[in-house]
């Protein structure tokens, strides 16, 4: 094994060495060296397969761009796959393993598709396995699957915490490169808040990568130095590993920070990576040019990279990405990496020049081929030479690394992300940022700068005109002198023809020059369908390194300028998210709130199993030893109350306070129907419409003083019927003093009903509470035996005897107990929201079940309650509407199997005896159904056509779900107690 | 849409915060025609453009809001509190 880790250059921290392994072999590695420089420094130039001809790549960046040196790092629950081993920081103890190979990354047996190739081009999937369809998904699919791919999914829970944050400054700098540092420097020094993020594990962007000297030291070195200032800035924030990923609405990026993915042991008081939504007044992208590969046969050979990369792995890691170099170029950059690996020591054995003539200057030795090309390469698993032609005359030429330099491609993708498109530029022979308006505006090589000092001056002079908008004063900055330039500029060369293998412009993809011609061919003309048709850009480096190419391609193909063929669409993300990052701490339990009664515990010592109901968990039943299951319980609750008595707590209804000289006219506005003249000490059972005259939402309003309600309102519509009513009083009624307020946690409400009910309440309660004092529907402020106030409300939804009783949320286990001990004597019990279920079956009254937005009041019989009399409320216009009150509606019938031992299900559908089961011949439909213990068989409410005309008939209750059919008589909705006197009793 | 909505009582909020009702219309007065009356429950344009709609801060001050924005640009040109831009009841 060769080392290629260079004698001396490199800001990599050589006295601390760190160990890691790839594919299960130990190397080692630099503190400041990415994985991708430590491989390359232990001659692993072989660094992943591609997804379709699973062809050897080796690394082709040195950056985020990266397509191929895609790797799983980590093992167990926290392997990552897909982690671009050019951006991923070496730490101590790091685990590397190639992907998508089989044995192994020097040997794959799904390397056989390259010889297959031919067959495999655009649109092969497409066209071959079309038929017979019933293949596609038991077998095309999992093989094709199956051979092709990136990385495998840890199929283990996450064990890591992400979490999200904002942020909010004067001046957001994207990229800490010339251009960004200057800009964070002017903005900062001026007074601003300026957030500095950069996706890079260390700031500096390409002056890390550069051999030339700022203000008199090394390019690298003036980058701390600058960094070191703005650090020493409080109003500075400087976020190193944050790639900025999106731009949204109103000025708002996302941007993605890794907080520990450098870290061999993560701490669990840290999060894994945070997601931040920075709020930022103004912006600046400074995210600096992609270097373009060049378009030729065997381009995707390992050793094969873009010259920028391989200067970065030379000046930054210190590390030479071969022995024996060739310099592939259109342009200066070629040059430049030419010379910096001559003053490094490493051969460079030929510069091939795609232009005539150039006044780049050639580092001593190095031999020029000018006007030539490459066609070809030779070597498998590394570069061993390439064919340079020139005037038809072809030469062999030995290298094992080969720099491309193809020109330069803003990275403008930020700015695009909100519908603008890039806009080519013949004189740049590139597609430059997009007028977004003055608040987010590029600098530097992301706005087409060219060298290093107008990079510096950009970065200054935009910034501080920013400032200076923003009301900073914000002062000119000396601008540093910069030593050894070079001018990148370019000759555009898209692709060279005579290609004797393929030519790659999407490498993750493996789309070659061919495909794209094919897809001109067959008519996926449009930038778009090409990219679909051939998948070029569609891979997770999302074309960065290849669509240019692409466009241009495609563009020679047709005859025209890439301006004319435009670009794909932009979008979210820059670079991948991860759904950890993108949840942060709303997973498991967590993804939603968890809300429990003030009477949980109360229920759990009592033995309560538990349902959820929206985010509530609420009491369903109270098992006791013995029984079998939950109707053994259910069954013996209900019995109880309809005998003795219960208790079941209700405070998951809504409760709203509602206050003000206009709170009478507010709510006979609001219901249905009259609650004008409501006395004080009363309650009403009110119903809600929505305008068009259906049912929205039921409960009771209570009086307790002339200016004074307490409304409670159906679990599932609380914060609905809150809003409803701020915005019935803000926009409809403004004028009527009136003001509400959510109160449903801060009481707990229990329900205790039964025959013993008052005889047990009276235990508890010290005012008066006999019928003639508290009659039914009463509602007042008691004061409990021991002096706590408590609300006292006579309403049932059992149609037993019953109260509800509501004591601030913190007394209500206390008080629970109590009605418990109180009412032990007298065969009290808990009940749980089944029984409860049950019980307003037997008695007829509804719940949404019912009010299912189709059911008006006299559809469910409370006909009479709407007081048409009175000049307005919600939904009274509508109400009387043809179609609202015909006979034929469907209207709330019971349903009582004629065999006792007959069950059917709500949801099951009503039709005539010997009628077909069609949609013509519908009837209407159950809505629910239960066990009546207190008749001993099911019983049902149901929506029937015209059904308060229909009691004793028999009706077939189908049931297609479960392929049941049950014939039923069709009876009044109420089935205990139909003359209330156990409700008033 | 907008990632920030800017409300008049709480300041600069972000969107979560709010839910949105629609169509900031004008309830029709009670005996309004029952064309109006169908056209206020049932009828909606769907602009291409700039459209008002009613928006609730509901983890914010509980106020209704009108939110005046171009569904295709996202700028947002006003946001103001719903009650003293609709008239008094009758």
């Amino acid at each position: 094994m060769t080392s290629y880790r260079l004698a001396s250059a490199g800001s990599v921290n050589r006295g601390q060495p760190l160990t890691f392994t790839f594919d299960g072999k130990s190397y080692k590695g630099f503190e400041g060296d990415s994985l991708a420089s430590a491989l390359l420094a232990n001659d692993q130039m072989l660094m992943g397969r591609s997804f379709k001809y699973h062809r050897p790549r080796g690394p082709v960046t040195a950056g985020s761009s990266e397509p191929n040196a895609l790797m799983t790092i980590g093992s167990g629950a926290r392997a990552e796959p897909n982690v671009r081993a050019t951006v991923a920081e070496l730490y101590d103890g790091l685990a590397a393993v190639s992907q998508n190979r089989w044995p192994s990354l020097a040997f794959d047996v799904g390397a056989v598709n390259g010889l297959l190739s031919p067959m495999l081009g655009a649109g092969f999937y497409y066209k071959t396995f079309m038929w017979p369809a019933a293949l596609w998904e038991k077998l095309y699919e999992p093989v094709i699957r199956r051979a092709a791919g990136l990385g495998k999914l840890a199929m283990q829970a996450d064990p890591d915490r992400y979490e999200k944050s904002w942020a909010h400054c004067d001046l957001l700098v994207i990229g800490s490169g010339p251009a960004g540092l200057m800009a964070a420097l002017a903005a900062g020094r001026a007074g601003a808040r300026v957030i500095l993020a950069d996706e890079g594990f260390r700031l500096g962007g390409s002056l890390l990568s550069e051999s030339a000297s700022v203000g008199g030291v090394s390019a690298a070195d003036f980058a701390s130095a600058m960094i070191e200032e703005l650090e020493a800035l409080p109003n500075v924030t400087l976020m190193p590993r944050a790639t900025v990923f999106g731009w949204y609405d109103d000025m708002v990026f996302g941007a993605v920070e890794r907080v520990q993915k450098h870290v061999g042991t993560p701490s669990p008081d840290l999060p894994m990576e945070r997601l931040w939504r920075i709020a930022a007044r103004r912006a600046i992208l400074a995210t600096g040019s992609e270097e373009r590969p060049l378009v030729f046969g065997g381009n995707d050979k390992p050793g094969v990279m873009t010259a920028s990369a391989m200067r970065t792995y030379a000046n930054r890691y210190g590390v030479a990405a071969g022995g024996k170099v060739a310099i592939f170029t259109n342009g200066g950059s070629g040059y430049r990496t030419a010379a910096d690996l001559v003053a490094a020591g490493v051969d460079v054995t030929a510069i091939i020049d795609a232009r005539v003539q150039s006044a780049d200057a050639v580092p001593g030795g190095v031999r020029v081929i000018r006007n030539g090309g490459v066609v070809g390469t030779k070597g498998r698993k590394r570069l061993e030479a390439l064919i340079a032609e020139r005037s038809g005359f072809q030469e062999q030429i030995t290298c094992d690394a080969l720099a491309m330099a193809g020109g330069w491609s803003p990275i403008v993708h930020l700015m695009c992300q909100r519908g603008a498109k890039p806009v080519w530029s013949d004189e740049a022979q590139a597609f430059l940022a997009p007028d977004v308006g003055s608040a987010f505006i590029a600098v530097g090589s992301a706005a087409g700068a060219d060298t290093i000092s107008t990079c510096l001056k950009e970065g200054a002079t935009k910034a501080m005109m920013l400032a200076r908008d923003l009301g900073f004063a914000a002062y000119e900055m000396n601008i540093p002198e910069v030593e050894g330039e070079y001018d990148p500029a370019f000759a555009p060369v898209w692709y060279v023809p005579g290609a004797r293998d393929k030519a790659f412009v999407d490498f993750q993809n493996d789309v070659a020059v061919s495909d794209l011609g094919l897809a001109q061919r067959e008519g996926f003309r449009h930038i778009e369908h090409t990219k679909r048709y051939t998948t070029a850009g569609m891979a997770t480096d999302q074309g960065k390194l290849g669509n240019v190419a692409t466009i241009g391609i495609v563009a020679g193909m047709r005859g025209v300028s890439p301006a004319e063929i435009g670009t794909t669409t932009f979008r979210p993300f820059y670079t991948p998210v991860s759904f950890g990052a993108l949840a942060g701490t709303s997973r498991g339990e967590h993804a939603a709130p968890v809300r429990t009664s003030p009477l949980h515990d109360w229920a759990k010592k009592n033995g309560a199993t538990f349902v959820e109901a929206g985010v509530w968990h609420r009491s369903a039943w109270f098992s006791r030893e013995g029984e079998k299951g939950w109707r053994d319980s259910v069954d013996r609750e209900v019995q109880n109350v309809r005998r003795n008595a219960g208790l079941c707590d209700v405070s998951t209804l809504g409760k709203i306070e509602i206050f003000g000289k206009g709170a009478a006219e507010f709510l006979n506005r609001i219901y249905c129907n009259n609650f004008l003249k409501l006395p004080v000490g009363k309650a009403r059972y009110g119903l809600m419409l929505r305008e068009d005259g259906m049912i929205f939402d039921d409960g009771t309003t209570s009086r307790f003083s002339e200016h004074h309600y307490v409304m409670t309102t159906t679990t599932a519509y609380a914060a609905e019927v809150m809003a409803h009513l701020e915005f019935a009083s803000q926009t409809f009624w403004p004028d009527l003093d009136v003001r509400f307020v959510s109160v449903s946690d801060q009481w707990a409400q229990m329900s205790l009903a039964g025959p013993r009910a008052r005889t047990i309440m009276s235990r508890v309660v010290e005012d008066d509470i006999s019928d003639a004092a508290f009659p039914y529907l009463a509602a007042k402020t008691v004061t409990l035996r021991g002096g706590l106030k408590a609300r006292l409300f006579r309403i049932s939804f059992s149609g037993e005897l019953a109260y509800e009783l509501a004591v601030p949320a913190g007394y209500g286990e206390a008080v629970a107990d109590a009605i418990m001990e109180a009412g032990r004597d007298e065969g009290i019990c808990a009940y749980g929201v089944e029984a409860l279920n049950v019980l307003r079956i037997e008695k007829g009254f509804i719940t949404h079940s019912e009010i299912d937005g189709r059911t008006t009041p006299d559809d469910l019989g409370l006909g009479r309650m709407m007081a048409l009399q009175k000049p307005d409320f919600i939904g009274k216009r509508m109400s009387t509407r043809f179609g609202l009150t015909a006979a034929d509606r469907l209207q709330l019938v019971g349903l009582r199997p004629l065999e006792k031992l007959e069950e059917f299900s709500a949801g099951a559908h009503l039709l005539k005896e010997d009628a077909t089961p069609s949609m013509a011949n519908d009837q209407g439909w159950v809505s629910s159904t239960c066990h009546s213990p207190t008749l001993g068989h099911t019983i049902g409410l149901a929506m029937l056509r015209s059904g308060r005309e229909r009691y004793g008939e028999t009706i077939v209750v189908w049931d297609g779900l479960h392929g049941r059919e049950v014939l039923a008589q069709v009876c009044p909705p109420v089935f205990v107690d139909p003359e209330n006197r156990k409700l008033q009793g | 849409m907008a990632s920030l909505i800017t409300c008049p009582h709480c300041g600069t909020r972000p969107k979560e915060e709010f839910s949105i009702r629609g169509t900031a219309l004008t309830r029709p007065h009670p005996a309004a025609s029952e064309e109006d009356w169908h056209r206020y429950v049932y009828l909606r344009d769907n602009p291409k453009g700039r459209y008002q709609e009613y928006w609730h801060h509901a983890a914010g001050c509980r106020r209704w809001l009108v939110v005046d924005r171009d569904n295709v640009t996202h700028d947002v040109f006003s946001v103001t509190d719903a009650a003293p831009a609709r008239g008094a009841s009758e």
